[in-house]
């Protein structure tokens, strides 16, 4: 009994504390929450009815603590999403259609942003969520060792690509890193050969087709050629150093790495290194295709404040806004008027990144995304390191992903049923 | 009588209660949401629940992954389980024995691990466990040896979440063994110097049955939890690797249920390992009894041969 009075009044506090709701609450992820604070008193100056609450949801807890929230009706106004999940929560029915808002919008101009990008968030059509950053892959090198094998350029087709990986593996050396347990790179080799991974209309998985054995046969056959060592992400103690120290010339990844390089490789190497956009299959337009990551920003349709978050969402997509997230933050603007500013243009190793992102195209947008990507590295996994044919692989790795996109096929066939 | 037996009703009824809301009912509701395909597309809206009788355990029964990750973790248990009864006896003898000094500071300090944060442990492990700087390599380098990628070897990772596990919870059945050792009567061990029993023989002859209901319960708790195995490999081995070779039947129930929401097929999961615990206690409870029964029946020959003598 002495126990239930105060439970009681916690319980009225908590249950008042989300009535009293003058404040618009916008969940932020890991340090973007911390950053994106800074940004906010401005959005407040501008807009003096608008209370803003950050909270800050670590990024290994978000996908699931949203899950939850939207079970038990409690999600915020506004969130950053990670652009896979968008497809989950729009099955789930948990996000506001952004369709009209961004049409009538005067500063969210679907034009300046990369076409890839902004397809990640469209789901049949139908807008869900604004780009607030991006994340792509490109290929991280060492001009010096590429140079004296050869090349002073770096290679823009699969087959100088191969050319060049094979001059650079010897003796312990190797031509590229490619995490074993990593699912971007197979994807993305896959995607560039033009397989679209999942039919997303269909609900099934298209890996036994020609382009994606094309390409899946391509980064199995980099470790069996030796180009690529058999290591998964936890062997490689330090990347950085063994990059630095030659162990390998090339390296696929995103980004975040450009900071990490700077601080991480020694000084001795700092003009030893370069960022260039991916090859391409040959015969095909340079750029080869790299997927469109990153974080978008979404309403969800439990909302009460609508208005003021989407007030929000277009301030953070303002290009001012957009380059000081870049000054705080490193994180890539999704508006391509940003990329003008000087802190960007100038920035010599972020030159591949912009290139990039005009040939990017979104992964399979189904609920299934992030499960279809842990399978692709888990058999990637395999053919790497059994004797299997990628034939019999793909073939094995299709009929698991149609297993899993079981239930998608049937709320497809239902929504046909009965539109 | 009546008033007695309404009374005791009475009395047992909030906790009858608390086991029925927080008990019964959740694992009647599980048992439920396994016949069925709760998954993500049922969080919007529960009429996209379908009720499939046995498939899960069907599709459960024919996925390589589950019997992969069933057989890892009667590995960890079949290797983990006894090594951890055996040092914890052993340091509980070595403890509790006449001759040692200090012996509550080499009870906590044996039993820190286990009041210890596994995420700090998990940290030093992984320095314990590394390739190049490793305690474990370096020692196996001065010894000649080659180096073992603890962490990354599909043949060594287990083991290295085994040594971990046994490290981090023997202390926890070494206290039950030390309370257990403390509760033989003298008199028993001097009666069998006096029948000129040796060290051993009164080890065998007298510590060893008398701590029958000891090695009972340190062993069910012991299997039940290895059997669960979740926390070990989740911080050093994310995801189960290396290819899947940590990966334990609670893992896999977690990254069904919680990462990829298939709550029908975790739920199947859930239940098959229920059954899996409930046959390895049975096994061990039937093991206890015919032991005890075996020794009875040679207390009852003893006799009759020192009655003929």
């Amino acid at each position: 009994m002495r126990l239930l009075a105060p439970l009681l009044a916690l319980l009225l506090l908590t249950c008042s504390s989300r009535q009293s709701g003058s404040e618009l609450t916008f969940w932020a992820l890991g340090r973007e929450g911390e950053i994106v604070a800074q940004m906010i008193p401005e959005f407040e100056r501008r807009n003096p009815g608008i209370d803003v609450r950050i909270q800050q949801i670590p990024w290994t807890a978000a996908h699931e603590k949203m899950l939850t929230a939207y079970v038990g009706e409690s999600t915020p106004d506004l969130a950053q999403v990670g652009n896979t999940w968008i497809a989950e929560f729009q099955a789930i029915n948990a996000l506001d259609d952004l369709t009209e808002r961004a049409a009538r919008s005067a500063s969210v101009d679907r034009n300046d942003y990369f076409g890839g990008v902004w397809e990640t968030n469209v789901i049949d059509g139908r807008v869900f969520g604004i780009p607030w950053y991006v994340d792509t892959r490109v290929l991280f090198y060492r001009t010096d060792l590429l140079a004296a094998a050869g090349f002073q350029e770096v290679p823009r087709t699969w087959s100088e690509w191969r050319t060049a990986l094979g001059r650079l593996s010897t003796k312990g050396r190797y031509g590229i890193l490619l995490p074993t347990d990593e699912w971007p790179q197979p994807a993305i080799l896959a995607m560039q050969a033009g397989s679209k991974l999942v039919d997303e209309q269909k609900g099934i998985g298209t890996f036994r087709e020609p382009e994606f054995l094309k390409g899946f046969d391509f980064y199995v056959q980099l470790f069996r050629d030796g180009y690529a060592p058999l290591y998964s992400r936890t062997q490689v103690a330090n990347r950085y150093l063994q990059f630095a120290q030659g162990d390998f010339a090339m390296m696929i990844t995103g980004p975040w790495e450009v900071g990490e390089f700077r601080d991480r490789i020694p000084a001795a190497q700092q003009n030893a290194w370069m960022t260039a956009p991916l090859p391409t299959p040959d015969g095909q337009p340079w750029p080869g295709l790299s997927f469109a990551g990153g974080s978008s920003l979404a309403i969800f349709r439990q909302s009460e404040k609508k208005e003021e978050a989407w007030k929000l969402i277009e301030f953070l997509s303002e290009p001012a806004q957009q380059v000081r997230f870049f000054e705080l933050m490193k994180n890539l603007p999704a508006r391509k008027s940003a990329w003008a500013a000087p802190i960007l243009r100038d920035d010599r190793h972020l030159a591949a990144f912009r290139q990039q992102l005009e040939r990017v195209a979104p992964l399979p947008r189904v609920p299934e995304c992030e499960r279809l990507a842990v399978l692709l590295a888990e058999y990637g996994e395999r053919a790497i390191r059994t004797q299997a044919t990628t034939a019999q692989v793909a073939a094995a790795l299709d009929e698991k992903a149609n297993q899993i996109l079981t239930k998608r096929r049937w709320m497809l066939a239902r929504k046909a049923e009965r539109p | 009588m009546r008033n007695e037996s309404r009374a005791a009703a009475l009395f047992l009824a909030p906790a009858m209660l608390v086991i029925f809301v927080l008990f019964l009912l959740p694992a009647a509701a599980s048992l439920l949401l396994s016949v069925t395909d709760f998954d993500i597309y049922a969080l919007a809206d529960t009429s996209n629940v379908r009720f499939v009788g046995a498939s899960n355990y069907q599709a459960l029964f024919g996925d390589s992954v589950f019997w992969r990750a069933l057989r890892n973790t009667l590995y960890f248990a079949g290797l983990g389980g006894p090594l951890t009864v055996m040092i914890a006896l052993a340091s509980a003898l070595l403890v509790n024995a006449k001759l040692t000094r200090f012996k509550s500071l080499f009870r906590t300090i044996y039993f820190a691990p286990v009041v210890t944060s596994l995420v700090a442990v998990s940290i030093v492990f992984r320095y314990v466990f590394h390739v190049r700087v490793g305690l474990l390599n370096q020692l196996f380098e001065a010894l000649g040896l080659a180096p073992i990628d603890w962490l990354g070897d599909p043949r060594f990772a287990m083991p290295a979440i085994v040594v971990l596990a046994v490290w981090k919870n023997f202390g926890y059945s070494m206290i039950i063994f030390v309370a257990g050792l403390q509760s033989i009567p003298e008199e028993l061990y001097e009666a069998a110097r006096i029948d000129g029993a040796g060290r051993l023989q009164q080890f065998r002859h007298v510590t060893i049955p008398m701590l029958g209901p000891t090695f009972l319960f340190v062993g069910i708790v012991t299997a039940v939890g290895y059997l669960q195995l979740f926390a070990e490999p989740y911080v050093m081995t994310p995801d189960g690797g290396p290819l899947k070779s940590t990966l334990s039947v609670v893992m896999l129930m977690y990254e069904q249920g919680f990462r990829w929401w298939s709550l029908g097929y975790a739920a199947a999961i859930a239940f098959v390992l229920f059954v899996v615990i409930a046959l390895a206690t049975v096994i061990q409870f039937r093991l206890q009894t015919a032991r005890d029964r075996a020794a009875a029946s040679a207390a009852r020959a003893a006799k009759i041969v020192e009655g003929e003598a």
